[in-house]
């Protein structure tokens, strides 16, 4: 039954002239992942991203005739990982089916997938709302399939190109039950997706680069019904902000067709961020009848209890745990919390350079300071920090042992940064080390003194801002490498 | 005596013993196919010049001790729809007219490596659909017995080839008795075995549930010998099974002593040929006089299988040829509006009748809303015929019957009657169905001279003891080709 059936014969409708309706949205997800695999789902080829056209393909990606698909483990593997952190239950006899379709980025014209026993069945994850409470979303399934490939048009020639370099990418689908019902749910839902992917190494869920894409189906109902109106599924949607104002864009455009007494159409509509606008891609009247069915190529995935067991056994310790564990255990800020444990790389840094050198608030300094500020600077992932905690134990070290003075550790820790160098070595080659003998600082203490006379006698007159301008004289004829707190004490000493 | 009279086995240990060189076996049989292509079509591409240079090579290795085995320098013909790297592979329709894979399939490249000089292509029926081998795009092969009469198929250019020696054995492929039945009709030995016994990979699918190469030959223990040569585990098949034991030709021992055959009274019912029938009774009857112990049974569901065969291939087909579509390679419309317009026109003009019947017939099957009437239905029928033949493989060794209900249909005559035509496939399609391993072996000649096949048929796994029962047999009835 339609929602405008449901309207006019429900009292919702009749109330409609006299007062106006509020509307619930109502809002589900497919949400697809590429997972990190070296190799494609089907066969032996690359999934690096980039690369020449083509470059990553083989008779089996290109489905070229008589060439066959053998499953790769590795995808079965973190689609199990995925389920169970997301309290999936896990199909121990499951099968592939073949989505069969005409279209050039399909090498094969059917896409092989799962429809009937999909390997995740039945999970859910809790999101926090914006009001701070908890609120749990449904996972209807997650299936395996693989990517398609890419049409190039070439407008100049007036021919569309193909590459399958991202043909046989493997992907999961994670499906949604319809429980989301505003963009800040969505929005909750899919970061901590994103959370548990990333943290199992299964895909760096980047929504720009197209490894999580996200389908949003939506439909609006007058609030208080229990019914689903008819639904519409929106691509395209590769941010946030996109998904933001498509949801809202798709909201009114509901309304004002149920206002207006007209039927919504259940159709796939493709959204543009840039004209905030959306268009219908093809109507249920034409959806296809993909013939699915399982495909004869490939045995039945046969999942074990132990192998279940032995993925459980290493799945890492998640985000909302890590971080209350880092409240118990270290004595650090909430806030620095919240950032460290939104990477896994980045939690695990901190936790191992705490075990070596047991100075945490240290160590979290280092990294919400001059880490952040450089992955900024290099727009670069936490992910992507190559320098080790025994590195970076190390320059802790040095700091607290004076041997270098922190000026000098933020010019070290840029070289370890950019290619993990040992500090102590640096230190030595460079000449680098901290003077921290008094007698030598002395001397440069009072030639600095008796080359600034006006400062001398500014700060005799009050005037505190200049003994700061002689530390710095000071500490730049001592070519930087002067212990600060030394140089403070000598000065003040000489200048009483 | 000529090489072209020799088996495979005989030819290779020749070879091998220096007695013979490659390039004169190659000589022998290109003067024949000169001779006597024109007059049965078994080809549809030979390739002289790389055969030439592959003997030379296998020769340089025979020469240095490098190269053995039963197979070394011996020439062979490979089935159409098996991918052979550098020579062209149709699949005898007009949508891959002009393709040329850069591999080759995995039965093919271990028949290489087993020292086989790939000489040609067979024809066979345009992409393995049909039992005469007439819907091919490439014209129709001619029964070497009489040229009046169809060859079978889908297998019949490789049937007729080695019939015509115009090889010494080949290669076929059997989806629902596409080696069996142009055995039975040429006169010569061919094996299916047991599914996932030769990897798939390279062979062009038509029903990847059921398809399987094997060889076409002289006699069994050519069949054996070539069977050995080409199975084994592929890690690149999913479907292909890790087996142990695939030394086929250690089964080939003259004792059928104990041996329990069984009869499916089934298989002699309303539209089995009578010359055929008595043929086959006399077979079992000079088993029986050699030891076996022989029975007559009930096999149930026989009935049910060619409509429960034909829905689940057509559906797999349907699927499996969406790959054609003239994006990527082979034939391709020469104008169109649109891409719509591209698939369509390619497609309709690319593939024959046949092949168009059975991709509607599949893609109805799958078709939401008739998927469980038809194609799931089909599926647990497969599944009770299945168990049929657990049930009759707890009780016998051996099931023993027709291939085919009639000897060679005249040419022309099968294509008029569509319908008919499969349900020729009776006898056939069950181990297709069952996954069994299956032989069709000559077993006599009706009253014109066309050959009459005898087919075995034995649990998964159990080449051995078919392959025993077979060759016993065909000491009794003597060399027939």
């Amino acid at each position: 039954m339609s929602s405008r059936d449901r309207t006019e014969e429900g009292s919702a409708g009749r109330e409609r002239n006299t007062l106006p309706l509020e509307y619930e949205t109502v809002i589900g997800l497919e949400v697809h992942v590429e997972l990190a695999t070296k190799s494609k789902i089907f066969c032996g080829c690359s999934t690096a991203f980039g690369g020449a056209v083509n470059a990553h393909t083989c008779p089996v990606c290109m489905g070229m005739p008589g060439t066959l698909p053998v499953l790769n483990r590795q995808v079965v593997e973190y689609a199990i990982a995925v389920g169970l952190a997301t309290g999936c239950e896990i199909t121990r006899h499951g099968k592939f089916d073949r989505k069969n379709y005409f279209y050039p980025d399909n090498p094969q014209n059917y896409q092989i997938s799962q429809l009937y026993l999909p390997i995740c069945r039945n999970g859910s994850v809790e999101i926090e709302t914006e009001s701070g409470g908890r609120k749990v979303i449904g996972i209807h399934e997650i299936h395996m399939e693989e990517d398609a490939g890419k049409l190039i048009h070439d407008e100049r020639d007036d021919v569309s190109l193909v590459d399958y370099n991202r043909a046989g990418v493997p992907l999961i689908e994670i499906v949604s039950k319809p429980d989301m019902r505003d963009a800040e749910e969505v929005i909750a839902y899919l970061e901590k997706l994103r959370m548990y992917i990333s943290y199992l190494g299964a895909s760096d869920c980047k929504l720009q680069e197209g490894s999580m894409r996200a389908d949003v189906n939506l439909s609006v109902r007058p609030v208080g019904e229990a019914y689903y109106g008819t639904r519409t599924e929106m691509k395209n949607l590769n941010s946030y902000t996109a998904i933001r104002h498509a949801i809202a864009h798709e909201r009114e455009r509901q309304i004002a067709l149920l206002e207006a007494g007209e039927d919504i159409v259940q159709e796939t509509r493709r959204f543009d961020d840039r004209e905030g606008t959306s268009y219908a891609m093809r109507s249920k009247e034409d959806a296809r009848d993909y013939r699915y069915f399982p495909d004869p190529d490939l045995p039945p995935v046969e999942i074990s209890q132990e192998w279940i067991d032995a993925v459980r056994a290493k799945q890492p310790e998640f985000r909302p745990e890590k971080m209350a564990r880092y409240k118990a255990e270290y004595d650090i800020p909430e806030y620095d919390i919240d950032i460290i444990t939104q990477s896994r790389h980045m939690a695990e840094l901190f936790e191992e350079t705490v075990k070596i050198c047991g100075q945490p608030k240290k160590v979290s300094n280092w990294l919400m300071g001059e880490t952040l500020r450089l992955l900024k600077e290099h727009d670069a992932d936490p992910e992507d920090i190559c320098f080790s905690p025994a590195h970076l134990a190390a320059l802790i070290g040095l700091v607290d042992d004076k041997i270098i003075n922190t000026n000098v550790a933020k010019e070290v820790f840029e070289e370890m940064f950019a290619q993990d160098i040992d500090p102590v070595r640096y230190v030595e080659e460079k000449g680098l080390k901290q003077e921290n003998d008094a007698g030598a600082i002395r001397g440069i203490c009072e030639q600095v003194l008796a080359d600034n006379p006006q400062s001398v006698a500014d700060f005799k007159a009050g005037k505190d801002r200049a003994l700061g301008f002689l530390v710095g004289q000071t500490m730049k004829a001592a070519k930087g490498k002067a212990n600060p707190g030394v140089i403070n004490e000598i000065l003040k000493e000489l200048l009483q | 005596m000529g090489l072209s009279e020799l088996t495979a086995a005989e030819l290779g240990r020749e070879i091998a013993a220096g007695d013979v060189k490659v390039r004169e076996a190659l000589d022998e049989v290109f003067a024949r196919i000169d001779a006597v292509e024109e007059q049965y079509h078994c080809y549809i591409t030979t390739d002289k010049e790389k055969a030439y240079e592959e003997a030379a090579r296998i020769q340089a290795g025979i020469d240095a001790g490098e190269l053995t085995g039963p197979l070394v320098g011996v020439p062979v013909a490979i089935k159409d729809n098996l991918c052979t790297a550098g020579i062209k592979t149709t699949c005898a329709s007009r949508i891959l007219y002009n393709f040329v894979p850069f591999y080759s399939a995995t039965a093919v490249e271990r028949l290489q490596a087993a020292g086989a000089v790939i000489i040609g292509k067979t024809n066979m029926d345009e992409f393995a659909m049909g039992s005469t081998t007439e819907t091919s795009a490439f014209g129709v092969t001619k029964n070497p017995w009489d040229i009046s009469h169809v060859p079978g198929g889908s297998s019949g250019g490789s049937a007729a080839a080695v019939a015509a020696k115009e090889c010494w054995c080949a290669l076929g492929t059997d989806t629902g008795g596409s080696i069996r039945q142009p055995a039975a009709h040429c006169g010569v030995t061919g094996i299916k075995p047991t599914y996932g016994t030769v990897s798939r990979y390279g062979l062009v699918a038509y029903a990847s549930s059921m398809d399987q190469a094997g060889p076409l030959a002289k006699d069994v223990t050519d069949a054996a010998t070539i069977l050995e040569v080409i199975s084994g585990h592929d890690v690149k098949d999913s479907t292909s099974l890790k087996r142990k034991d695939t030394r086929f030709t250690e089964a080939l021992k003259e004792d059928v002593k104990g041996i329990k055959i069984g009869i499916p009274r089934e298989y002699f019912g309303e539209g089995l040929d009578p010359e055929v029938s008595a043929a086959v009774k006399r077979a079992a009857k000079e088993l029986k006089s050699a030891g076996a112990v022989v029975e007559v049974f009930r096999l149930g569901y026989t009935e049910y299988a060619i409509p429960a065969y034909y829905t689940i291939a057509d559906a797999e087909a349907s699927s499996n040829l969406e790959r054609f579509d003239g994006i990527k390679y082979g034939y391709r419309t020469a104008e169109y509006a649109d891409l719509h317009d591209l698939y369509k026109k390619t497609r309709s003009e690319g593939f024959g009748t046949e092949v168009k019947r059975r991709i509607m017939l599949g893609s109805f099957v799958l078709s939401s809303g008739y998927y469980d009437a038809y194609y799931l239905k089909a599926l647990k029928v497969r599944a009770l015929i299945k168990k049929a033949f657990d049930d009759a493989f707890a009780k016998y060794d051996v099931i023993l019957g027709p291939v085919a209900p009639t000897t060679a249909p005249k040419l022309g005559e099968s294509l008029k009657d569509p319908l008919k035509m499969y349900l020729s496939d009776i006898y056939t399609v069950p181990a297709n169905l069952a996954g069994l391993p299956a032989i069709s072996l000559p077993c006599g000649k009706d009253r014109i001279g066309l050959p009459i096949g005898l087919q075995l048929t034995a649990d998964c796994f159990r080449e051995d003891i078919l392959l025993r029962t077979a060759f016993t047999y065909e000491k009794i009835r003597g060399i027939f080709l």
